[in-house]
This record gives structure tokens, C-alpha cells and sequence, in this order.
């Protein structure tokens, strides 16, 4: 198993993708989005996106990707939540890539790399969270048992997002029971799952939420895997999920200083035009100083975003930035939507201003794909090694 | 057969134009961008390379400007065009239009275009004329403000926006042509093109490569002196009548007309 080492790229290279990705989200504006709510999925646009090859930036040139590294994926999705859409649609597809890149058999990825990479393929749904395990991943109770050269599957996923959206599926079940490991997190596996066409083995029920992310349980009756869908080593799933971990906080990072920056864009733009009592919003200090400290918070977390991405090209630790680069994007996303709604007063619960939109979206950084609790608690035990909530 | 393109960086249009004061022209110190108007001349010679009623084997993104110029270059090719060639030279700086539809002209003539395509206008000098200057040079016909292109006859059947209406024209190769933005709706470029775009090759020319005149070029060579430019003057605020009771808002209005003498 090798690791993928991506080619460099340099800063102007990276504003190069920027404004290409840029002209692509310029044909897709609010009104787009808009009617896509409640819970429509946005085909079109990530069709647009993976027949320009954006999704498959992060492949290797060898299997007909770009063979870029983790910033310019990173910059893909702060682009696309920056032009008011929601990343959220397809992130997954770079998230997800991880596990099958760095852990995936050369057959597996030659099977399945260019297919992705083509767009005829979509591999965007990790199912991992379940009714019973959500922070404490390692108490899943999916189980996979080896049945002669393969696997059958049985169990839950609840949170399994764009499942519908997807023809593969990263699933993560238990292979030994947690009683006969030493360690709770030994015992898992990760496979490949292929979900097309399986009948009563895969029920898959949409779930409504707050803002339209195509997400859904998964129910897993008796479904046969082949051999050759584990990836990696059996018994050490959850090590290489963890592997990707780093790399996902990354890219959520990115999404949030997108949407961060849509925020301010629009709130300021509209402090400055907005006249009450004689005089623009924008020169009361309640309307100025939140819009600007959101926006220190943003450029502040994009330091750290970007120092979390240098050290994880170099190949060296990036846990601790990683996860503070999340946390501090995600709150700075949020202190920036709660000032957006604010300047706009009225019109920021109008669906036509979008700000209401954004607001639902980015809220789910706080919680998703890891709370931000979580990195609190990260931080305190592992990093400051306080005392154990977990 | 081989198609020319003609690129121009402009100014971003979200960028103020403004008169840098120190020189008296254009400030083009801000953010850049290819020419929008070139986007729609690559598109319709990706068209006619992929339509396949004419055998195009090049397409070759050709720009004259300083340094920084090279990235219309590269988004040119990132767009499609299979090479490049960066005309740049110190004797150029301050060519006026004349000069700059020569000196490409005589950038062309190296290559033997089969057709030259190009913006039907530039978003910063907005001139309208070089395709007339270089197909004078090349002695080849000019067409302007071109919106449709159909490979009719070996030659092309071009539809070109008139004052009144549209002109259709049948024009024989080689010919200079330039295109309107309801041309085409221009692709956007993919990631791998545009990841791509630096390995394709680019050639720079100085204007003595190209065989320049260096008399007839640059702010000396130019027959245009600028004397002094100056931003249009702010628009006076209007005069705002509140319509508190209409018969009184027109008899107001009748008044302010009639005081100027335009009723
Ligand atoms: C829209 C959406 C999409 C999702 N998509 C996916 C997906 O595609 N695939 C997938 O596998 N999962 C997905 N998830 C699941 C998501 O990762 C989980 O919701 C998340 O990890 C939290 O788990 P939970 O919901 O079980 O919360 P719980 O684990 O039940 O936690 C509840 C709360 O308690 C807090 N808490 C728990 N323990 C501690 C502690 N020790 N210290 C402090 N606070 C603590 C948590 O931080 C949280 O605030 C998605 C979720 C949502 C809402
Ligand atoms: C006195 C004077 C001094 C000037 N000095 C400078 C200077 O120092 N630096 C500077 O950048 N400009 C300078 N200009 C402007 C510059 O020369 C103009 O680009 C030129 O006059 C063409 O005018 P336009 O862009 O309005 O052409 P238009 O006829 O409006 O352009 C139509 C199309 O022609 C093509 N085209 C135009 N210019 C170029 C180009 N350079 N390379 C390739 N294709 C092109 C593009 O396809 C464009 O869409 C000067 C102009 C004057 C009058």
C-alpha cells in the first residue's frame, strides 16, 4: 500500500482553480438553489462538476483524475459555499476518496478509480453513524461475517447522506465483537460497498432535516459483499477510517470560511445600502462590529485551515490543527450567519435573499461530520491531556 | 487547417476603470482577466474544430502585452486552444490601435492562418477596430460583430449584426473575423485543462521575431497622442418631486420641462 503523493501546487495555480470554479458556480445563483428546496437534490450542478472533473481532483492522473493535493480540494468546496451554493451536495465524493486512495488494493482502485473519475460511477456515502453510535463510533453494532470467500452484512445506519445519490457506498461494520478485542476500536472493517441493484439487502429511507442534504437510514438485511469489497485490513476499519479523518476536517474547515465569507460579503454590502432613521445600518456599531469580528473569526480559522493543510502535505501530525481549524471555521461560520440574519433583519427569513438558506446549511458544521464538542473534548484530553470525559 | 484567436487581458469588469493620474492612461494595475469577448472567439473555433466540416488540426491563442499577459494565454488554452504565442516587447508598450492591429498582423503572418478569429471589442480600450486593422495587413476580408458561423461551401457563411437587422455573408478563407457575445455560450474550462494549461507550449516572440518595423510601433510609432484623459464628470443629482397629489406632481413636472424649453 502506497501512499498517493500528490503533485505540489502553487499559489497561482490554486487562483487559477478558484476562478475556474467560480465561472461554473456563476451559472448556478440563489435561484437555482432555491428551488431546489426543501429536499431536491442538485443534479445538475454536480453533474457540471464531475464532467468538468472538479470531484476528481483529488484521484490520481494514473486512474484519470488530476492528481491534486488536499489544498486544492480544499479550494473547491470553499469556492462553491462562497458563491452561495451548498457543498454539502457533493463533498463526500472527495472525503470519501480517502479510504479507498491510501487503503484500497491496486485492483480495488483500478476497478473503481477511473469509473469515479470518469463520472460514471458516484462514491459519495459514508455509512458509519448509527441510531446507537454517533460520537462513539466504536459502538457500532453493524456486523460483518465472513460467509466462504465473502461477507454478509446485517444492521442499521441512520445519517447516511446522498445514499440515493450514490452508487457506492464506504461502510464501516464490526468483524469481531467488541467483547473478544482489547481494544474497542480493533475489530472493524471497512468495505466497498457496490449498492446498485440490491433489492430487499439495502431499504433506504429519505429522512426530512432542516436544510436539504439528501441524507438517509440505511437498513442492511443479509447483504452479501464479495471478498474483494474489504478494504484494507480486516480488524482495522476504524484505524483506516481515522486515517481520512484528518483530511475531511480539512476540507470542512474550507467549506465554512466559503460560507463565512458569503455571509460578510452579503452582510456588509447590505449594511452599507440599507437606510434607517436617515443613515445606512452599516454605521451603527450593533449592525458593523458582528460582521466585522465574524470576519476576524474567518480570517483568523483560515490561518489555521491553512496551517493544518501545509502539515498534512508535508506528510507530518495534523490532528490537533486539524480538528481546531474545523471547530474555529464552523464557529466563525456561524458567528458570521447569526450577523448575516441580523443586518438583514426582515428579509434575512425571506427565501428569495438565500441568507436564510446559508444559515440552515452551515449550521450543520457544528454538529456534523463531527460535533464541535467533540473537538473540545479532543483538545482538552488529547492535546492538554486533562482529564477523560470518554 | 489552422484558426488563430486573438486575446486581449482586460481589466476584471468588477474593477472601477479609472485614469492612473501619474501617465494619463488606463490604470490597468488591478485584478485581470481574459478579455470576455475572446471567450466567445475561442468557443466558436472549439466549435468549428469539433463540428468537423472543416479539418482543423491547431488552434493557436496568439496575444500582444506585457509580461502579465500570459495568463489570458493560459486561460486561452485552458479553454481549448492548443498553443500559444505571447508577442511582448518593450518597443510595443503605448502602441496605439493601428500599431497593435500591425504588429499582430505581422504575428500572424509567421503562422498562415487559415481563419482569425477574435472579440468583436476589448472591455478596457473598446476600440471595435482591430480585426479591420489586421485583415487590412493580411489583406485578407474582415468581418465584424459576427453572431452566427456556418462551414457553408468550404468557406464560411457568417450572419453579422447590422444597424438595422442582420447581414449574411459568404466569405471565402482566409479571413478575419470578429464575434459578438450571442456567438456562443462559452464552456467553462474543465479542472484538468486548466491544471493542463501550463504544459502546453507557448511561444514568446519579441517584435523583432516577428519581424516588426519598430517605427511603426509603440507610443512613438503611434499616430494617436493622447493629451489628457479625464473620467466623465459625476452625474448631477436629479431633482426628486415627492407624488403627494398627483395633479400637483404634473403641474410641477410641466413646469420644470417648460422653464428648460423642452415642451
Ligand atoms: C445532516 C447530517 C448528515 C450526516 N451525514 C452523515 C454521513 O453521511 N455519514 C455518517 O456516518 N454520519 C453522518 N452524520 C452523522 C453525524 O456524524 C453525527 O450526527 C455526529 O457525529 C453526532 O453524532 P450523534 O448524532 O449520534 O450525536 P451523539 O453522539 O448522540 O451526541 C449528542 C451530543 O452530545 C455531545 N457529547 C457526547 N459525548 C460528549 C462528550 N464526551 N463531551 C462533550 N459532549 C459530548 C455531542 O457532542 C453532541 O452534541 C450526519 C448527520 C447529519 C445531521
Ligand atoms: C496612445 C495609446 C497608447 C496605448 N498604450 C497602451 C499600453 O501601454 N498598454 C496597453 O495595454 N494598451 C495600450 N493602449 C491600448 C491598446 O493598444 C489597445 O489594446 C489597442 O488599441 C486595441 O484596442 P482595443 O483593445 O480597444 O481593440 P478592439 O478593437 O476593441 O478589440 C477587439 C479584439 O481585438 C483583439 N485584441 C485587441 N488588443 C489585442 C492585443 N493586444 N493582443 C491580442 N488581441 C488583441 C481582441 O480579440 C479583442 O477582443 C494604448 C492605446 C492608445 C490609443
Amino acid at each position: 500500500m502506497t501512499t498517493p503523493s500528490p503533485a505540489t501546487i502553487d499559489a497561482e495555480q490554486l487562483e487559477e482553480i478558484r476562478d475556474g470554479i467560480r465561472q461554473l458556480c456563476a451559472r448556478y445563483d440563489g435561484t437555482y438553489w432555491q428551488q431546489l428546496e426543501p429536499e431536491t437534490y442538485p443534479a445538475e450542478f454536480v453533474d457540471a462538476l464531475t464532467e468538468a472533473g472538479w470531484l476528481a481532483a483529488l484521484i490520481p492522473e494514473q486512474y484519470g483524475g488530476s492528481g491534486l493535493p488536499l489544498s486544492a480540494a480544499s479550494v473547491i468546496l470553499e469556492e462553491i459555499a462562497r458563491s452561495g451554493g451548498n457543498p454539502g451536495a457533493c463533498h463526500a465524493q472527495m472525503y470519501v476518496m480517502g479510504t479507498l486512495l491510501r487503503h484500497g488494493s491496486e485492483a480495488q482502485k483500478e476497478r473503481w478509480l477511473p469509473e469515479i473519475a470518469a463520472g460514471r460511477l458516484r462514491l459519495q456515502a459514508f455509512g458509519v453513524t448509527e441510531p446507537d453510535a454517533g460520537s462513539d463510533t466504536t459502538r457500532i453494532r453493524t456486523t460483518a461475517r465472513r460467509d466462504g470467500d465473502g461477507w454478509v452484512v446485517d444492521g442499521q445506519k441512520i445519517w447516511t447522506s446522498r445514499a440515493e445519490h450514490s452508487d457506492l457506498m464506504v461502510l464501516l461494520a464490526r468483524t469481531t465483537p467488541i467483547g473478544e478485542v482489547s481494544k474497542r476500536g480493533e475489530g472493524l472493517s471497512v468495505f466497498l460497498v457496490d449498492m446498485r441493484d440490491r433489492g430487499d439487502e439495502l431499504e433506504i429511507r429519505p429522512i426530512k432535516t432542516m436544510m436539504n442534504h439528501s441524507t438517509t437510514e440505511v437498513f442492511i438485511n443479509g447483504l452479501r459483499l464479495p471478498g474483494d469489497a474489504l478494504i484494507g485490513e480486516a480488524g482495522k476499519g476504524f484505524r483506516h477510517i481515522l486515517d481520512g479523518m484528518n483530511a475531511e476536517r480539512c476540507l470542512i474547515a474550507a467549506e465554512c470560511i466559503g460560507d463565512g465569507r458569503w455571509f460578510v460579503e452579503r452582510a456588509s454590502r447590505y449594511a452599507g445600502e440599507r437606510e434607517v432613521f436617515g443613515r445606512p445600518i452599516g454605521a451603527n456599531q450593533g449592525i458593523q462590529f458582528p460582521i466585522a469580528r465574524a470576519h476576524m473569526a474567518i480570517e483568523a480559522a483560515d490561518l489555521m485551515r491553512w496551517k493544518a493543510i501545509g502539515l498534512y502535505e508535508a506528510g507530518r501530525p495534523c490532528g490537533a490543527e486539524a480538528n481546531m481549524a474545523k471547530y474555529l471555521a464552523a464557529e466563525a461560520s456561524w458567528m458570521a450567519a447569526n450577523a448575516c440574519v441580523d443586518t438583514h433583519g426582515g428579509l434575512g427569513f425571506a427565501a428569495e435573499y438565500d441568507v436564510e438558506r446559508k444559515f440552515r446549511e452551515t449550521r450543520l458544521y457544528q454538529v456534523a461530520p463531527i460535533s464541535n464538542n467533540m473537538i473540545l473534548a479532543f483538545v482538552g484530553q488529547n492535546v492538554l491531556k486533562m482529564p477523560r470525559s470518554y | 487547417m489552422k484558426i488563430c484567436v486573438l486575446v486581449k487581458e482586460v481589466p476584471d469588469a468588477a474593477v472601477e476603470k479609472r485614469i492612473d493620474p501619474s501617465t494619463g492612461r488606463m490604470d490597468r494595475s488591478g485584478e485581470k482577466n481574459l478579455n470576455p469577448y475572446d471567450t466567445h472567439a475561442i468557443e466558436a473555433a472549439m466549435q468549428l474544430k469539433e463540428g468537423g466540416a472543416l479539418q482543423v488540426d491547431e488552434i493557436v491563442a496568439v496575444t500582444m502585452g506585457p509580461e502579465s499577459a500570459v495568463r489570458a494565454l493560459h486561460k486561452a488554452v485552458s479553454l481549448g486552444a492548443d498553443r500559444s504565442i505571447h508577442l511582448t516587447d518593450a518597443a510595443l508598450a503605448g502602441s496605439d490601435v493601428a500599431a497593435t492591429g500591425y504588429a499582430l498582423a505581422k504575428a500572424l503572418e509567421k503562422e498562415q492562418p487559415d481563419v482569425v478569429l477574435l472579440g468583436q471589442q476589448s472591455d478596457d480600450g473598446e476600440c471595435y477596430t482591430i480585426g479591420a486593422v489586421v485583415a487590412e495587413h493580411l489583406k485578407a476580408p474582415s468581418l465584424t460583430q459576427v453572431i452566427k458561423l456556418d462551414v457553408v461551401d468550404g468557406g464560411l457563411r457568417c450572419e453579422r449584426q447590422a444597424e438595422y437587422g442582420y447581414d449574411t455573408v459568404q466569405v471565402s478563407l482566409p479571413a478575419v473575423i470578429s464575434v459578438g457575445d450571442a456567438i456562443n455560450e462559452p464552456r467553462y474550462p474543465s479542472l484538468k485543462a486548466i491544471m493542463g494549461a501550463k504544459k502546453k507550449p507557448l511561444e514568446t516572440a519579441s517584435a523583432a521575431d516577428a519581424g516588426i518595423d519598430a517605427s511603426l510601433v509603440g507610443g512613438d510609432g503611434s499616430r494617436v497622442q493622447c493629451g489628457e484623459f479625464k473620467a466623465p464628470p459625476a452625474k448631477a443629482a436629479g431633482t426628486i418631486i415627492e407624488d403627494e397629489d398627483t395633479d400637483a406632481t404634473v403641474e410641477q413636472i410641466v413646469a420644470w420641462l417648460d422653464e428648460r424649453k423642452l415642451i
